[in-house]
């Protein structure tokens, strides 16, 4: 806290939401590498499918843009990004799950092992 | 609300999506990650619900129409189908990128500020070619359209030509905040993403599927910044880096630089000539019954999919022979190469379809480990990915590319409709080598026969 007020105080001012946009934007990226690398290539198609329905987290900004006053025009298009953005959420984690649950399967009791 | 408040929730629902991932590092774990991220944007839904003021007619239309057409398609799509289907699915979350910066260039126009007007023309290029880009996988892979490349000449330079004007119209528009160029952009985005992907063969899907997967995280990112939230930039960010790990990694296994893969049109015939027609040499073929005998009394059976499995859904056929082998005390494994099938993991979950256990799913490199102790190994529908020229024809358009090795096991069966040449449109001088019965057969049918036969020893 007391960081950022200095930092602030020193800049003369708050800092600008774009700056700490990009400080998130590279520390995510540098987390998302390093978590992803730890996916084994078993799962890489649920992988996909899982982090297709997170890039649907568009849809925050899909439906703010419906509270858009006085315009119709951006609320059509708010309105086509709500559905688009729901049936990436909604049917990228449900066909992730659909996927995940077959590897999750237990050994079969009788193996052929011997 | 505060902001603070509302700034935490958001930063809750990011963690949700990044322990989500973590849990994808094995099976058992991530059933439940893949719930833990779905309720983290579920969280950051409905707080947005409840602290923006939002057009409710609006969004519940668009929720309930979006959540049916999103479920319907996640019931019913094959497990084969699966590379059209997240192909699909990237295109959504691209166009719905580019909607919404749409949106916000229409809400402040000409008076945003430099950072936002230049992340809307980011958001709205990367998103619209994501948009018209996967739609065309989509329709390769889905057969709608033909897989081969399609090229023209001097193709190169009309994308060359398209890109720089996309860039010139966004330079324009961050200038001046001008609706014409920006609609004219955002159409030529939109064309831009079509011819794009229409000179990459079938073959290279997996690559195109994985990049598109990064920028269509990357439009979401970009979204972020245009209305400055956290939980968009982090989401676009986890998503992008996803994307370009696995790009990476297929053109790795392809031993191709991305560029090859996107403007090379591979697979055009260019390097390869005629079907069949270069090596020349006799092959041998084997029947049900004799192979049926081999495959019963080995030690070692190593099963080496590809995309014809698909084709041919044999996944459960084939699960049946591999099961009736089990029994008898043969011991199976599944070599899987990293770009078998049309996206990275496609034949893991034709195999978890089927029931085999994933333990028995090995991967390029201890598939290559166990075939020299191999007694039969079993190539379904697949060509290139096993093609020896990779690894000793110098001359060959995809030597250096690393092939699972099915040569060095004593026996090597390749199960095939014809002596077509692979993808590539290379001859596969595996079909000529001493050590290979060739079993002409549709793989569905064929594995049927060998099953058959198989429980008759």
């Amino acid at each position: 806290m007391a960081y950022w007020n200095v930092l602030a105080a020193e800049g003369g001012g708050s800092i600008d939401p774009f700056v700490i946009g990009i400080i998130v934007f590279i520390l995510a990226s540098f987390v998302g590498f390093e978590v992803i690398t730890k996916v084994p290539p078993t799962l890489h198609t649920p992988l996909m499918s899982g982090s297709n329905a997170i890039s649907g987290i568009t849809i925050v900004g899909a439906l703010i843009a419906t509270g858009i006053e006085n315009n119709t025009a951006a609320n059509v298009l708010a309105f086509f990004a709500v559905v688009a953005a729901t049936i990436n959420v909604v049917g990228g984690f449900m066909v992730t799950d659909r996927m995940l649950e077959m590897f999750r399967k237990p050994r079969r009791p009788a193996g052929g092992e011997g | 609300m505060s902001v603070e408040v509302l700034s935490l929730v958001y930063l809750l629902g990011a963690v949700a999506f990044i322990i989500g991932l973590k849990r994808l590092s094995g099976p058992r774990t991530a059933r439940s990650g893949n719930l833990v991220a779905a309720l983290g944007m579920l969280l950051v839904i409905v707080i947005t619900l409840v602290d923006f003021t939002v057009s409710w007619a609006v969004v519940v239309a668009g929720l309930v129409v979006g959540a049916a057409i999103g479920a319907v398609l996640a019931i019913r799509v094959q497990m084969t189908a699966m590379p059209q289907l997240v192909a699909a699915f990237n295109g959504f979350g691209g166009l719905a990128s580019a909607l919404v910066a749409g949106a916000e260039f229409l809400k402040d126009a000409p008076d945003h500020n430099m950072e936002t007007i230049i992340t809307i023309v980011l958001s709205v290029a990367v998103g619209a070619l994501t948009f018209t880009g996967s739609f065309i996988a989509y329709a390769k892979l889905q057969g709608i359209m033909k897989g081969s490349p399609i090229t023209y000449p001097g193709q190169q330079a009309v994308n060359g030509l398209i890109g720089a004007g996309i860039v010139g119209l966004g330079v324009w528009v961050v200038v001046a905040q001008n609706a014409l160029p920006f609609w004219i952009g955002g159409v030529l985005a939109l064309v831009f993403g079509v011819l794009f992907v229409i000179p990459i063969g079938g073959a290279d899907m997996p690559v195109v599927i994985a990049l598109l997967n990064a920028f269509s995280g990357l439009a979401a990112a970009f979204t972020g910044f245009v209305i400055s939230n956290q939980a968009l930039i982090v989401g676009g960010a986890l998503v992008g880096a996803s994307g370009l790990i696995l790009s990476s990694l297929m053109c790795q296994a392809m031993n191709r630089p991305l560029t090859n893969v996107l403007f090379g049109a591979f697979g055009s015939g260019d390097g390869g000539g005629p079907a069949g027609g270069t090596e020349g040499g006799d092959v041998r073929t084997t029947s049900a019954d004799d192979l049926a005998v081999a495959l019963a009394y080995a030690h070692q059976v190593m099963v080496v999919p590809g995309y014809g499995l698909a084709v041919a859904q044999a996944q459960h056929v084939l699960r049946e022979l591999t099961s009736d082998l089990e029994h008898r005390g043969v011991q199976v494994a599944f070599g899987i190469h990293p770009v078998a099938g049309r996206m990275p993991g496609h034949m893991n979950v034709l195999l978890a379809e089927a029931d085999v256990p994933y333990e028995q799913l090995l991967d390029l490199d201890d598939a290559n480990a166990l075939l020299p102790r191999t007694d039969v190994v079993l190539v379904v529908g697949a060509n290139d990915v096993v093609n020896p020229a990779a690894r000793d024809d110098p001359g060959s358009p995809i030597y250096g590319m690393p092939i699972l090795e099915v040569d060095k096991a004593k026996l090597c069966v390749v199960i095939k409709r014809s002596l077509s040449a692979g993808f590539a449109g290379i001859d596969n001088p595996l079909f000529y080598k001493e050590g290979t019965r060739m079993f002409f057969a549709d793989a569905k049918k064929g594995i049927g026969e060998i099953e058959s036969a198989v429980s008759q020893v």
